[in-house]
């Protein structure tokens, strides 16, 4: 711990370089100023506040690193992401944790009286009650069979704890969750491609739009389920995202103009 | 000899509710101290230092969502299935909010001559309910005399032809 103290950078530098687990980034000292906006209302008390994101912990007066990957920075004003600016790791993964609020792609395992079990690829099934699903009341029951695909959203996932899982939002609609289709292509990424293809103006995503038409579900427990109107084209669809993890944006092309020219 | 009877009051029948709606002030405070002895005898605390919690800056988030802005998770293209284009749109407006506002500008589906038009009659029709009867026929009648009168033949009853 000393030693990791004694190396231990202002978190600024270090944005967009490898940390390692263990690494303590400090952060600058909280000027008094901030402490004195704190006492002009709730709504002055926000500013300066920090999130600490994944892969984080606070400690002390500085943040502690708990696992490798590369520091990411994004400054305040985004949307939700505290308006103090966020620090986060970006690292690679394929062993999904649930996460509160994150969506994922699961399978129904066990129907058990109440609550189904769902594999969602984490260290334990989650649940997911029958009552969680937009309509359902106790009478009315959802039509919900072993091995069906489950697109929800974690409620309860804490340490040690079992995940629950709900497919309705806080008022009740479905929102697009529930049970996804019987066809359809389910195949397995990294958590960090799933993150790449959901980041907001993604090419490999414009650029596979514009192909032909496809329905496509990403949970971010590394899940992605595809359809297209053939086999075929449901296939060439898993098989360049698949593929287009490592790939440069000049392979990428190259391969979508060889997809074009069929 | 009143005087003797009311000191000879126990307290704890003084202490009672019902009793203390008559007693004097000085009694009342005396009172309220011992009771309040007796409270801070049979409370027991820590002789510790107060602990000071500090106000934290830091918010922990473990979810990736809010850090990089990331899109839903369902997506649809080229029509294959409009339920979940609907809701692509709906549930990623908050990054395209500007764009959707430039849309509302550029094709509005009343135009602005229309509206005023239209207001002026609404306008015209809503301040007729709040006129008199009175003011209601004048008005009435002027639109008539410019109209060139047409029929000013009052509606009454007609008797059916045998």
């Amino acid at each position: 711990m000393a030693a990791a103290e004694a190396g231990a950078l202002p978190a600024e530098q270090r944005v967009g370089q490898v940390v390692l687990p263990g690494d303590v980034l400090l952060l600058p000292a909280h000027p008094e100023a901030d402490g004195e906006r704190l006492w002009l209302g709730p709504g002055a008390a926000l500013p300066g506040r920090l999130v600490c994101g994944p892969g984080l912990r606070s400690c002390g007066a500085g943040l502690l690193v708990t696992k490798c990957g590369l520091l990411r920075h994004r400054q305040a004003g985004g949307a939700g992401g505290g308006s103090g600016g966020a620090y986060w790791v970006d690292s690679q993964q394929k062993r999904y944790v649930p996460v509160k609020g994150d969506h994922v792609i699961g399978i129904v395992t066990i129907k058990a009286g109440d609550i189904f079990k769902v594999d969602v690829g984490g260290s334990e099934q989650a649940s997911l009650s029958y009552l969680a699903f937009e309509g359902a009341t106790k009478r009315n029951r959802p039509n919900v069979q072993v091995g069906d695909l489950i697109y929800g959203q974690f409620i309860v996932a804490n340490k040690d704890m079992e995940p629950e899982m709900v497919c309705i939002d806080s008022s009740g609609r479905a929102n697009g969750m529930g049970v996804i289709g019987h066809e359809g292509l389910l195949f397995k990424v990294s958590l960090g491609l799933i993150r790449k293809l959901l980041a907001p103006n993604c090419e490999i995503i414009q650029e596979l739009g514009q192909l032909y038409p496809f329905e496509i579900v990403f949970g971010m427990n590394g899940r992605i389920w595809v359809k297209a109107k053939t086999i075929q084209q449901t296939l060439i669809v898993a098989n360049i995202l698949e593929a287009c993890e490592h790939m440069t944006a000049e392979q990428r092309t190259q391969a979508f103009a060889k997809l074009s020219e069929r | 000899m009143a005087g003797e009877v009311k000191t000879k009051l126990s307290k704890n029948l003084l202490r009672m509710k019902f009793m203390q709606r008559g007693l004097d002030s000085e009694t009342k405070k005396q009172l309220e101290e011992e009771e309040k002895k007796i409270i801070s005898e049979e409370h027991w605390y820590l002789d510790l230092p107060e602990l000071k919690e500090k106000e934290s800056f830091i918010i922990e988030e473990r979810s990736f969502m809010p850090c990089e802005d990331l899109l839903y998770g369902r997506m649809s293209f080229k029509g294959f299935n409009p339920e979940v284009e609907k809701l692509m749109i709906q549930m990623n407006s908050r990054y395209k909010k500007e764009e959707i506002e430039a849309d509302d500008t550029a094709e509005a589906d009343v135009s602005d001559e229309e509206m005023a038009r239209r207001y002026e009659t609404l306008v015209r029709t809503i301040g007729k309910k709040f006129l008199k009867k009175r003011d209601q026929r004048v008005l009435q009648g002027e639109d008539e005399n410019s109209n060139m009168r047409p029929s000013k033949a009052k509606k009454m009853f007609l008797k059916p032809q045998d």
